[in-house]
């Protein structure tokens, strides 16, 4: 019989704040710019310059590690991890060694297992690197320096998890911590929230951890998930062949579905970390520590206590909405216009959703207006267009946020309520399908389906479908 | 001299440092790494039990800057300081992971 094993999973996740500037100086950190246009002599390494902490990298950093319940470091100070490489032009990164910010927390995460908790080891507060770009036809590589300096927090988890879903479970937790904080918008496809998975197995019982590698590039959910299960079977096949896994970090390569060695131990990298002198301590008072407390926006659960008492909205429908903080925003905002929060949940949970999957987007790439959004509800509250109509209304809400009301009107899409017209159609159709009259009238109740297909037809999908119901029924039953 | 650098870690150390060193500096820097490590030990044979450690050499702490954009596109002048440039990039030799 074959052996069992376990996987022990633990996770280095960098997040990307939402400061307007550099941790170190005040250039712009917006996303997108031409290469190199948000730099200065600090966040490009020039000599005599000086980086100055930027306040709100230290107070992102106190609140996610308030919410997930870590021990703040009273006294701390940053520390100079160096090597070399073209991305880092100062030859160090500044981070955080010795004394992280944050320390000892933990999250709670549910799976199908149930509850468990995931201990959080430190959090610190670092650079970002810049970025390189191979050129393809020369011999050289480009380097962009504008991410260069950008503010990072490393959140280093216990090796508390073992298995895919686990690690999905507390990736969208800590997502969502840090989202509803608006520390970060946390988009893993853009980059603002990053992890790498450290990975070994071990026999069922072992109580000696195995040897683990560490898993790079990982773009997705789903990616992640892929790479656990690779390199689980990858280290059970090499254990099972008799062979040892070797201490390395690999690279994973998501359209291969394989992941391959970057470097290994023998060339592991001797950082030789050491106060940064260029940063003074920093001293977090209890003061400072309580007013960071009392300016904590309303975190999720939070948000769906109140969800259930203000808009009575079902349990479902608050987990799906208050599942992004983007989402909820426009949920709270589109039913402070319009009135009708379960309408407005209803387009939020069951079209919206549908609309990201199909694109394949995440809810924080919502674009939509509340306003807009709040017009549709509207339109249809005032039966000015059908539930099909309103259905194609939205997939141009969505896609281009238009306005409903200008669309509906350029369109023509207008719910045709004039009764007298609408039933003139309908006795024009109930002429011309003498075979489904006589069949309803025989009992196949069916048959009123086809000529309400007809009527609406005929009305180009502008009749309000209770209506022609109504007028059918009347006419057949005569 | 009670610190004797062997010959393995100028080596490593120049690695490290990106450094090439002529045998003469290598000599140089191996006597001159044992007597730093002296002086340190030196400084060891103080009681510092009773000492909080020092982080920084100011009394200084908390110099903070407010979260606002002062700086505006620099390119040209930063790029000045590129030995090469293209496309408004740094050139560097080619990278590949």
């Amino acid at each position: 019989m074959s052996k069992e094993y376990e996987t022990v999973i633990g996770l280095e996740v960098h997040v990307e704040l939402a400061t307007k500037t550099k941790i170190f100086c005040s250039c712009s950190t917006a996303f997108g710019g031409a290469p190199n246009t948000h730099t200065c002599p600090v966040c490009t390494g020039m000599p005599g310059s000086l980086p100055v902490l930027n306040k709100q990298v230290v107070e992102y950093a106190i609140a996610v590690g308030l919410a997930t319940n870590c021990t703040i470091t009273k006294n701390g100070k940053f520390d100079r991890k160096n090597y070399f490489y073209p991305d880092n032009p100062q030859n160090y990164q500044i981070s955080q060694l010795y004394l992280p910010i944050c320390r000892n927390g933990k999250v709670e995460i549910e799976t199908e297992q149930g509850k468990k908790a995931i201990g959080i080891h430190e959090i610190h507060m670092e650079e970002d690197a810049g970025k390189l770009v191979h050129d393809e036809w020369g011999d050289c590589s480009l380097v962009d320096f504008n991410r260069s300096g950008v503010p990072l927090i490393e959140i280093v988890s216990e090796p508390d998890m073992r298995s895919a879903d686990e690690v999905i479970a507390y990736l969208e937790k800590l997502r969502l911590i840090i989202q509803y904080l608006g520390a970060s918008d946390c988009k893993l496809n853009e980059g603002s929230m990053r992890a790498d998975v450290n990975l070994s197995v071990r026999e069922v019982g072992a109580t000696e951890f195995g040897t683990r590698t560490e898993m790079k590039n990982l773009n997705s959910f789903k990616a992640i998930a892929r790479a656990i299960e690779a390199e689980r079977e990858r280290q059970i096949d090499l254990l099972e062949s008799g062979e040892e896994v070797i201490q390395e970090t690999r690279r994973w390569d998501d359209t291969k579905e394989y992941s391959y060695a970057m470097r290994s131990k023998e060339d592991a990298q001797d950082y030789r970390y050491f106060p940064d002198p260029d940063l003074v301590p920093i001293i977090i008072s209890d003061e400072w520590l309580e007013e960071i407390k009392s300016r904590q926006p309303e975190l999720r659960d939070e948000k769906m206590a109140r969800y259930a008492k203000e808009y009575e909205l079902p349990e479902y429908d608050i987990s799906v909405i208050t599942s992004s903080k983007h989402m909820a925003d426009i949920f709270e905002k589109t039913v402070e216009i319009c009135h009708s929060a379960k309408k407005v949940s209803n387009w939020l949970m069951v079209e919206t959703m549908r609309l990201l999957k199909e694109h394949d987007m995440e809810a924080e790439d919502i674009k939509f207006s509340p306003e807009n959004l709040a017009k549709l509800v509207a339109l249809t509250d005032a039966k000015a267009i059908n539930s099909t109509v309103a259905k194609e209304v939205f997939e141009h809400v969505f896609e281009e946020d238009i306005d409903p009301e200008k669309y509906v009107e350029e369109h023509g899409l207008k719910t045709v309520n004039d009764e007298g017209a609408l039933r003139s159609t309908i006795e024009k159709i109930v002429e011309a399908n003498p075979q489904s009259v006589e069949d309803y009238r025989n009992g196949k109740k069916k048959a009123i389906g086809f000529l309400v297909g007809q009527t609406m037809k005929e009305m180009k999908g502008k009749a309000d479908p209770g209506m022609v119901n109504q007028i059918l029924t009347e006419i057949l039953e005569k | 001299m009670a610190n004797i650098i062997s010959d393995e870690t100028i080596e490593y150390v120049g690695i490290l440092a990106k450094l090439e060193l002529s045998d003469e500096e290598k000599e140089q820097a191996k006597k001159d790494m044992g007597s730093m490590l002296d002086y340190i030990d030196q400084l060891n044979e103080l009681d510092t039990s009773a000492v909080e450690p020092m982080s920084h050499v100011f009394p200084v702490n908390n110099v903070f800057r407010e979260d606002i954009v002062e700086n505006g596109d620099e390119r040209d002048a930063i790029l000045k300081n590129a030995p090469e440039e293209k496309d408004g990039s740094f050139v560097v030799p080619k990278t590949v992971e």
